[in-house]
């Protein structure tokens, strides 16, 4: 099997080598140079780039209407509605110069190949005027997309968190965990020294506030309720992305991250929109081992009153911990 | 020097200290790592169009070990990315391209004998040689190659416990990039001085070649970067060998808790990028420099407000150094931080802009001659315009929140830097080739070479926006794990397709390459018709460049169709003609 392999791509070489020797041969017979760029090889040339050009284009507007279901469904945060918007408005501006940049750069290519012999380029080394022209256009699109971008971002890292529930978001390879303050509204500290066993971690027993903490699989948000998730990490660097709220943030082994959003749609309302199938999810989005591609849990957005059930059910700390030593 | 003095086959063609040697040194092991890291990512995109199916090919490549069966290993899987990543990003497009072109062309387009150090020049390559061989030692070592993706962020890259590939497999890529930073500074400095100082008479600064500009100014980024990285991957060293915490903290990995407090992965982020961000231009600049210059040949026209071009260039430099943070917009970086890099970030698009804008221009009532070459250097600006676009996205800390780290990402800089560079270096290769060999390369071939590239390329990468702005995150071994990403095989076997198309037709550039060596077309002096240097040099290779004296410079070197000359073009070596003005 390999000899034969190595057969064909001997063969194909020696094919290639002899059709390049005959070319040669042929043009040395009419007295030409074979690699020498010819008005025709233009005329092709540029025609093909024109062809090119305009199923490039066309294709771009093909993948866009064969694929634009795939995309992920508007924002369900509040915070995610206004990056769908900046995130329209620059898509709209980078498709229309993408798009014009292209057609003057293919018709040029058509329009200036050289035809004839005769066929002399215009000599215009500079004109200081439309230079200036354009590095201002530039800069006064780029002020507006600027100034728009800072001013979501702004929105989005200074919001409000005082009424904001707290939840942590613990990553480890390979998987998530969620830990909910309990009724003391506090969460208990921790201390990576004490991650052992069930108390996967770390959190320090001897806190008060720990004891009626709760430690989940799943995390459980309330539709239209701010929260704030606070994120570490016990191993290495894992990235907790919740791409249909918008929301992505690093866990960093040794120091504590966080965001703040507020969700607005239910998983329920979302399958009715999406389909039965539809779930949130929260997925790692930083390499971090062999099974990094499987790194993720559930996300469930529902009613107070769901969610209020659904957190009396799970054991507090305490119970899971002291209990059972 | 500039006689002909006696040469062994060991001081011409391996310890050669002639720059254009060593060029060719640089240009067939970067064409040797181009195929390896090409043929890595056609054994990966496999796996990503047909999770878990088995190919023949890749038990061929990896072995029963890293596909038995022919299924490709989820931690083979991570070494093939970070191995493709590491050799295109370095090997392929730093040291290739600039290592070549910059050896090359800057004795011969500044009028020069050779660099200003030999000997330096000929350290610079065999530094990088040796990196290269303990590179490719590290693919076969018993735990893998390096996995922590090509930006080898600790702790994964510093804890053996992580993942195999954190092994001696990390080991040595340290040791590599550690001889490949040697190399490269080697290099800059050589550059730099001999452009600065040893440029004939009468070429000032201002009659400079555009290539020229972009290869001093890239030799300036790498050496004010370069060793930035170097301390970087030395405290890596440390962390992972002798105990420190300058990257580790709090970490329990496989039910132990490691001893290390008080450091910070983020430090590593930052000295990473600090590098990692001008590097992305010490890749796309000489390619802009040879596509300059290119463009102008061929469209038989000056290229289009010089020194728009060369303000624009030092720009751009200027703006890589204070931009890195973009790559850490969600590292939970103080917002306040995010918001400066978001702002020097999309200044970057003034300048570039600029660039585009003159290149339309220069086109603009050419004379356009279709060589490789010069569909190369339009293929170029094509993918220029299209990955700096979305770099607008990616510049935007708000939207950079949902697409960061995603196909997105992959997509962007796979067009505006990888392919940018690599139609830069095909460009520089067809259009200097007769320089360097004295042969023609063979124009079918090439144009067949340019449209399946050109065609597959895009084939690759523009869809992948779409997976990306599908939520898709990058380095996943398989997206079956989550039904969201269900509808997207499509997309995915698209890609493959084009991938293995446009894998396949380089082999035909290969061929073509190492046939015209032997078997070209023989070239004449000048077979462009082109103002610059090298194309007053003997075909006939001598250590020297110039059998008599080095002629002197008269003029810039961008003199085509001006009116009232005989010819299409005045070399720079022409004097001024009475009554005439410099541009």
């Amino acid at each position: 099997m390999n000899i034969l392999i190595i057969l064909v791509a001997f063969l194909v070489v020696a094919t290639l080598v002899q059709l390049l020797r005959v070319g040669e041969l042929l043009s040395e017979v009419k007295n030409q140079d074979v690699n020498k760029v010819t008005e025709k090889d233009n005329k092709n040339q540029s025609m093909i780039m024109t062809i090119v050009g305009i199923l490039f284009l066309a294709s771009c507007v093909w993948q866009y209407f064969s694929w634009v279901h795939l995309m992920l469904p508007g924002a369900t945060s509040e915070h995610g509605v206004t990056i769908d918007n900046l995130m329209a408005f620059t898509m709209i501006l980078i498709i229309v110069v993408f798009i014009l940049l292209h057609i003057v750069l293919f018709y040029f290519i058509y329009k200036y190949r050289k035809a004839a012999d005769n066929d002399v380029a215009y000599y215009y080394p500079h004109n200081n005027k439309l230079e200036l022209i354009w590095t201002i256009a530039p800069t006064i699109v780029l002020t507006v997309v600027i100034l728009y971008g800072l001013s979501v971002w702004d929105q989005i890292t200074n919001a409000d968190t005082s009424k904001s529930e707290v939840i942590e978001v613990y990553g480890k390879q390979f998987d998530w965990k969620a830990r909910y303050p309990g009724e003391d509204k506090t969460l208990g500290s921790y201390n990576y020294k004490l991650v052992q066993g069930l108390n996967a971690l770390g959190v320090d027993m001897d806190d008060e506030t720990s004891l009626d903490d709760k430690v989940t699989r799943e995390l459980h948000l309330v539709v239209d309720k701010p929260v704030l998730l606070k994120f570490r990490s016990q191993d290495i660097i894992h990235s907790a992305f919740l791409p249909h709220f918008r929301v992505q943030m690093n866990c960093v082994p040794g120091m504590s991250t966080q965001f703040a959003f507020t969700p607005t749609k239910t998983t329920s309302e979302m399958k009715d929109q999406e389909g039965e199938d539809f779930e949130y999810v929260l997925l790692c989005n930083k390499i971090c081992g062999v099974a990094h591609y499987n790194m993720q849990m559930k996300v469930v957005v529902e009613t107070q009153e769901k969610y209020d059930a659904w957190l009396a059910e799970q054991n507090t700390l305490s119970e899971k911990l002291l209990t059972q030593k | 020097m500039s006689d002909h003095h006696n040469e062994t086959f060991i001081s011409k063609y391996i310890f050669s200290i002639d720059h254009k040697m060593i060029a060719k040194q640089f240009l067939i092991t970067g064409m040797f790592m181009g195929i390896v890291g090409m043929l890595m990512s056609i054994l990966f995109r496999l796996q990503l169009s047909n999770p878990g199916e088995s190919f023949a090919v890749l038990e061929w490549f990896l072995g029963d070990k890293w596909a038995p069966g022919g299924i490709l290993d989820p931690n083979m899987y991570l070494s093939l990315v970070t191995m493709h990543g590491t050799i295109l990003v370095f090997w392929v497009l730093t040291a290739g391209l600039t290592g070549t072109f910059a050896n090359f062309l800057i004795p011969l387009q500044i009028g020069a004998r050779d660099m200003a150090s030999g000997f330096i020049n000929m350290l610079s390559y065999w530094f990088f040689f040796a990196a290269t061989v303990v590179l490719l030692i590290s693919l076969f070592v018993e735990t893998g190659p390096a996995s922590a993706g090509w930006t080898i962020y600790p702790p994964l890259s510093a804890l053996p416990q992580a993942i195999p590939g954190s092994g001696l497999g990390q080991d040595l890529w340290l040791i590599a990039m550690t001889l490949f930073v040697v190399s490269s500074l080697l290099g800059g400095l050589n550059y730099i001085v001999t452009i600065l100082n040893l440029r004939t008479k009468g070429m000032s600064m201002s009659r400079l070649p555009l290539t020229m500009w972009a290869l001093l100014i890239v030799a300036i980024l790498g050496v004010l970067s370069f060793p930035v990285l170097l301390s970087a991957a030395l405290l890596l060293i440390f962390d992972r060998s002798f105990g420190t915490s300058f990257y580790l903290s709090d970490i329990v990995i496989g039910g132990e808790a490691l001893h290390h407090t008080g450091g910070s992965p983020i430090l590593f982020e930052h000295l990473f990028w600090f590098l990692g961000h001008p590097e992305v231009y010490i890749i796309l600049l000489p390619a802009l420099g040879i596509v300059s210059e290119i463009i102008s040949v061929n469209s038989r026209k000056p290229i289009f407000g010089y020194k728009a071009m060369v303000v624009s260039l030092m720009a751009i430099a200027f703006l890589s150094f204070i931009v890195w943070g973009h790559h850490m917009f969600i590292t939970g970086m103080d917002p306040f931080l995010g918001s400066v890099f978001t702002f020097t970030t999309l200044l970057i698009a003034i300048p570039s802009a600029v660039k585009v804008f003159n290149y339309l221009a220069t086109l603009w009532k050419a004379s356009i001659r279709f060589t490789p070459a010069m569909l190369f250097a339009i293929g170029f600006v094509s993918t220029f315009i299209t990955g700096g676009l979305t770099g607008l996205i990616l510049g935007d800390s708000a939207l950079d929140i949902n697409v960061h780290d995603t196909y997105f990402v992959v997509g962007h800089f796979h067009i505006v830097m990888g392919l940018s560079a690599i139609y830069g270096m095909f460009a520089g290769v067809y259009h200097w080739f007769p320089k360097m060999y004295g042969r023609m390369m063979n124009k079918k071939l090439g144009y067949i070479h340019f449209w399946v590239t050109f065609i597959s390329a895009y084939g690759v990468f523009f869809p992948m926006h779409f997976l990306g702005l599908a939520g898709l995150p990058r380095r996943y071994y398989t997206n079956s794990a989550f039904p969201m990403f269900d509808g997207l095989s499509d997309i995915n076997e698209i890609i493959t397709f084009f991938a293995i198309l446009g894998g396949l037709v380089q082999l035909l550039f290969v061929f073509n390459f190492f046939y015209s060596i032997f078997k070209g077309t023989k070239a004449t002096e000048n077979p462009w018709g082109s103002n610059t240097l090298e194309w007053t040099t003997p075909i006939e290779r001598i250590h020297g460049n110039w059998p008599g004296e080095i002629p002197s410079v008269h003029r810039w070197a961008y003199d085509y169709s001006k009116p009232g000359a005989e010819k299409d073009f005045i070399p720079q070596t022409e004097p001024l003609k009475e009554g005439e003005t410099e541009h």
